[in-house]
């Protein structure tokens, strides 16, 4: 599926624990991506995981906006919060239960759950709710992952 | 927003488990069974998971619920407060009973 993103589009990239390493790559990749096409993009996640992004852009050239990933789900049950397009990162079960919870609070964003890791099949047979998946064995090596958000994104790149 | 960990909980099963058997050892041990949707407050804490979840109730006064860390998974807790419990009466969509949900 292809639906390009508007340059209105307000996101949330939910990034879960960051034990596998592609998950850093490509939040750093998708929030690029979509700050360039001039969605305003916050990321969550626990302190580990934002922690490691920050460290990895210093300057905040490409993540700008985070937030805890509790206070972000409080701030949205307390509709202080939303947006237009979620999309969440998940290698583990208490990942797809993150994600099912935001797609309970969020049923009018469009939404996007990335399950990779080793083994990632079972993961995503666990997702009974509405949502765009994107599944691939990825630990290392972030390239099928990568092409999969171009094309659902609608993203059209150079093969620099 | 709380913290679980300030408040004096009982592990009923360890971190790790997954989120369907914490779900269904709570249906298949609790003789009182409430079902909330994510985002239900208790004990200060917004409820992470795939709807609908579980709590058990014993005793009256204390409440088996999952808990989940992004790191290590689910696992659940048992909490005593008997005005949660009320609260959970009170607000919770349904309830199992005997088998029975109504």
């Amino acid at each position: 599926m292809t639906d390009p993103v508007s340059p209105h589009e307000k996101a949330i990239i939910v990034l879960g624990c960051p034990e596998v390493p592609v998950q850093q790559a490509l939040a750093l990749y998708v929030t690029s991506g979509l700050r360039d096409r001039g969605a305003d993009v916050l990321v969550t996640g626990n302190p580990s995981v934002l922690g490691l992004l920050k460290v990895s852009d210093p300057k905040s050239v490409y993540i700008q906006k985070t937030l805890v990933l509790e206070t972000c789900i409080a701030e949205i049950v307390e509709k202080k919060r939303d947006c237009t397009l979620c999309i969440v990162f998940a290698h583990n079960d208490a990942a797809i239960a993150y994600a099912a919870t935001l797609r309970h609070l969020l049923p009018g964003s469009r939404f996007i759950v990335v399950v990779f890791g080793k083994d990632p099949e079972p993961l995503a047979a666990e997702i009974n709710f509405p949502c765009e998946t994107l599944v691939e064995k990825a630990v290392h090596n972030p390239a099928q992952l990568k092409a999969k958000i171009n094309k659902v994104l609608g993203w059209v790149v150079s093969r620099v | 927003m709380g913290c679980i960990e300030s408040l004096k909980y009982e592990k009923i099963l360890p971190l790790g488990a997954s989120f369907k058997e914490c779900r269904e050892y709570v249906e298949k041990n609790y003789a009182e069974v409430w079902y909330v949707e994510p985002g239900y407050k208790l004990f200060d804490e917004y409820i992470i998971g795939l709807p609908p979840i579980a709590l058990g109730i014993e005793e009256g006064t204390k409440i088996t619920f999952p808990y989940t860390k992004p790191c290590h998974g689910t696992y659940l807790l048992r909490i005593e407060g008997q005005e949660e419990v009320e609260r959970v009466r009170k607000t919770a969509k349904t309830k199992k009973q005997a088998g029975n949900i109504r």
